[in-house]
């Protein structure tokens, strides 16, 4: 089978050009197009870190099915300026359509040319160039003129009637000429997808932040997790949230242990170099066993590394983050229901335990969208105790847990120390208390492992082949099982921790049963099989990496996968 | 009032040298707060790593002892989830001025409602007496065996150019301006710095009580705290370093009350949706 050929009922369209060109606008009014013409939609970009010029694209795909995930494939590609196509060189191959003003498409072996830019100018202005592109492509795709009318003039809205006028009827003539090629992508719309919601990463995050009380908010501002932060402040009128943006990701996580002491729900968005400077925090809220969620969108390190690209190269990081020993729990959602659900679990957990919890996501998670039709009910499970004159913040109980009384909320006095403390949060330098207090931290790991998210497995329950992952890889991931299993035999199944630590014991059950046991990772040592390896003793040597700044496809997902297990590729190419 | 002794932790066993400058201010926050008439539950003392950050250990209200350098972004944290409590940011010159300095600027600029109290004994003492930010250039101590190569940070000019809302300095051994500063600095709305010179009887030798008596004096009755440029004058002037109210701004808007939660709604945030 060749993956990177044309599949029925779908299309995948990318495009190119300059920071600052409009990608984000085509992509923007585009998917919603095409959702609420009843096609399914999966968006992902890939940027350079630069305001102006350099190339980045944008790859969407639409189709007759659900799609989740990322694919190299590329049936049309659009490019916007000059140096558009040379990046994107090896994704493009024989039957790649290459669509656009004749300056950027000349000669490549499929050029189609559609001038933009002199249809933009017969309405005045070459600025309405991407409206017309927007028209086009939804001509290709057979949209509708109702939802491109729509969408175009809500993305205008705020210029004024004559710019918007101008640009519907750009777009009206893209749709005609687009409708027009002759090119065939046949889709079928479906009804239902267009009351869905076209949901990305971070605002899965954010909104299930909100779902679980989060009330205050802290960050310094960092790519990728940027996105994540402004989504709160957008909505911090709406449902009353403290917004800080703090002068360092120092103050920041301070800050929300701060706001948790004093009864918020409070969560900090950073990335991996944003963080290192909160492990501070991280090891005061496991001292003063106060709450604290984390969510820290991975990008490719060490220092300032690709600051706009992806990686999952912190797990080590924020499970090892914090001097001392406390317990912690992290998460590492793999689609967006799952991120909006334990993002506000973490709160809730946070919560409960008095301890961090952190949500690992990374730039293609983030960045990445898709219709959704509803996100899970979640609630919000808050753990104050109203005080009185004998209050003792750290109390010795059975379970670990002390009850967590806030100051102004009743008449017991709140005193949290960094220092080892006795049970009333005073400083103590007594062995035997000491000995005491690490002993209660710590046993609040039995009830924690309890409230381990077991994980999830994908394909059939009797295996020969398993494939362990975490995080953001899971939809990629599960495509690829599917191809897998459907087009070349195999009989694979994918494991998939939304939770990373501690990790759920099961594991060792599913390891066993596997004939070959594959950990798929997007960083350069295995972090995840090495943790596994750790705890639980097994073999977790066969291992797929990926450390180059980009995300995994479906079809690299396949072809490693096939290489690993040796087996002879159907198919050309 | 109040009797101060509500703010008594009966058995503390205070970690103080005999005669440190901290014994001092303890009795003048306590008695500020009496005067006050404060109830102990509405108070909260956050401080940060050092000696002088010891206070809130000794100190019956309630607590938040955190990190070293980082009791100003905890304070504002706090006065933003529940404007109702009264806060107290203390911690000693290295904890604000050095570790924290970030967090100095930044808070000045935020105005958050809240009390900055600095016990500025012009040297590191929970370490043993290396220099701190304020130690004067020329200073032997315990690691620059040669005498302190840099000048040292000037707490109120900053804070002057800052446009901080309150700005004022005292001397630990003057009990009644001491408490009176305190009870401004409590009482104004908007943040508010009261640098408090104390000896270190231990590990600075220099600046002692006798040193501050002679190098101090009271701002004259005729002196405008609200004239910036009068405040920069004295601020930059440390021939002698003055005593009192150096700088005023009360018109600047509150940081924690221009929030979206607060637009419409006076409740603290931490006290919504729970029985109160």
């Amino acid at each position: 089978m060749n993956l990177r050929r044309k599949q029925n009922g779908e299309v995948c369209i990318v495009l190119s050009g300059a920071a600052g060109q409009g990608i984000q606008t085509v992509e923007h009014v585009f998917t919603r197009i095409a959702k609420d013409s009843g096609f399914h939609v999966f968006a992902t970009k890939e940027y350079m870190s630069r305001v102006r010029g350099g190339n980045n694209s944008t790859s969407i795909r639409i189709s007759e099915r659900p799609v989740k995930a990322y694919v190299d494939r590329i049936d049309i590609l659009v490019p916007l300026n000059d140096n558009a196509l040379e990046r994107l060189r090896s994704r493009i191959t024989s039957e790649t359509i290459i669509l656009g003003n004749e300056k950027y498409v000349r000669g490549e072996k499929n050029a189609l040319v559609v001038n933009f830019e002199e249809i933009a100018e017969s309405f005045g202005n070459k600025i309405y160039e991407n409206s017309v592109a927007i028209g086009v492509l939804s001509g290709i795709i057979g949209a509708q003129e109702e939802a491109l009318v729509k969408h175009i003039a809500a993305y205008f809205s705020k210029k004024s009637e004559d710019v918007v006028k101008a640009n519907v009827n750009a777009a009206l003539k893209g749709l005609e000429i687009g409708r027009t090629l002759g090119l065939k992508f046949e889709l079928t719309p479906s009804e239902e997808v267009k009351s869905h919601y076209l949901m990305a990463g971070y605002e899965a995050v954010a909104r299930g932040a909100i779902a679980g009380g989060c009330n205050f908010i802290s960050s310094y501002p960092m790519s990728p997790a940027t996105t994540v932060f402004t989504e709160l402040s957008r909505l911090s009128k709406e449902y009353g949230i403290l917004v800080d943006q703090a002068e360092d990701e120092i103050a920041a996580a301070n800050m929300a242990i701060a706001a948790w002491y004093a009864g918020a729900r409070a969560m900090v968005s950073t990335s991996g170099g944003g963080f290192a400077l909160m492990t501070e925090a991280i090891s005061l809220a496991g001292m003063i066993e106060t709450p604290i969620v984390v969510h820290l969108g991975q990008r490719p390190g060490p220092a300032t590394g690709l600051p706009t690209r992806t990686e999952q190269g912190d797990l080590n990081l924020v499970l090892y983050a914090g001097h001392g020993e406390f317990p912690r729990v992290i998460y590492a959602p793999g689609n967006l229901c799952e991120a909006y659900e334990l993002t506000a679990k973490a709160f809730n957990i946070a919560d409960k335990y008095q301890i961090p919890v952190f949500v690992l996501t990374d730039q293609y998670f983030l960045d990445s969208f898709y219709n959704v039709e509803t996100m899970p009910d979640v609630k919000i499970e808050r753990s104050i105790v109203k005080t009185d004159e004998n209050y003792r913040r750290y109390e010795i109980t059975e379970s670990g847990i002390s009850p967590r009384g806030i100051p102004g909320y009743g008449t017991g006095l709140v005193r949290v120390d960094s220092d080892e403390h006795d049970e009333y949060g005073h400083i103590t330098e007594s062995a035997e208390v000491r000995k005491k207090m690490v002993e209660k931290r710590l046993r609040k790991l039995n009830l924690i492992l309890e409230d381990t998210v077991p994980p999830k497995l994908f394909g059939p329950e009797n295996y020969d082949y398993l494939l362990v992952a975490w995080g953001s890889t899971q939809l990629v991931l599960k495509e690829a099982v599917e191809l897998l299993n459907d087009e070349f035999g195999l009989n694979i199944a994918l494991l998939h921790f939304s939770q990373v630590y501690p990790v759920h014991p099961s594991i060792t059950g599913f390891i066993e049963k596997a004939k070959k046991t594959i950990f798929v990772e997007g960083n350069a040592t295995g972090q995840f099989a090495n943790l596994v390896k750790l705890v639980f003793g097994v073999n977790t040597d066969e291992r797929i990496l990926k450390y180059d700044g980009f995300p995994f496809s479906v079809e690299e997902i396949v072809e490693r996968v096939l290489g690993v297990l040796g087996e002879l590729r159907k198919g050309d190419e | 009032m109040f009797d101060p002794k509500i703010y008594d932790i009966p058995g503390a066993d205070i970690a103080w040298c005999p005669g440190c400058g901290n014994f001092g201010i303890i009795n003048e926050l306590k008695t500020a707060l009496a005067q006050l008439e404060l109830p102990p539950h509405r108070v909260v003392i956050v401080s940060g790593i050092g000696q002088a950050a010891k206070m809130p250990q000794y100190v019956r209200a309630h607590m938040f002892n955190g990190l070293h350098g980082r009791s100003l972004p905890a304070a504002v944290a706090i006065k933003m989830v529940n404007p109702e409590l009264v806060v107290i940011a203390e911690s000693g010159d290295g904890c604000t001025y050095g570790e924290g300095g970030n967090h100095f600027i930044h808070t000045i600029r935020k105005n958050p409602d809240i009390t900055n109290i600095v016990h500025d004994n012009q040297i590191y003492g929970l370490t043993k007496g290396q220099a701190s930010p304020t130690t004067a250039r020329g200073q032997v101590t315990t690691l620059q065996f040669d005498g302190v190569p840099v000048d040292p940070f000037n707490p109120i000019a900053v804070a002057v150019a800052l446009d901080a809302s309150f700005v004022a300095r005292s001397f630990s051994g003057n009990f009644n301006l001491t408490v009176e500063l305190i009870k401004m600095a409590i009482k104004h709305k908007g943040y508010a710095l009261v640098d408090i010179l104390q000896p270190c009887v231990t590990f600075n030798k220099v600046n002692t009580y006798q040193w501050y008596r002679e190098n101090t004096y009271l701002l004259p009755d005729n002196y405008d705290p609200r004239d910036r440029e009068w405040a920069f004058k004295v601020a930059t002037d440390t021939s002698k370093l003055a005593l009192g109210v150096i700088y005023m701004n009360p018109d600047k808007p509150v940081y924690e009350e221009q929030l979206a939660p607060y637009k419409t709604d006076k409740t603290p945030v931490a006290l919504r949706g729970l029985e109160v």
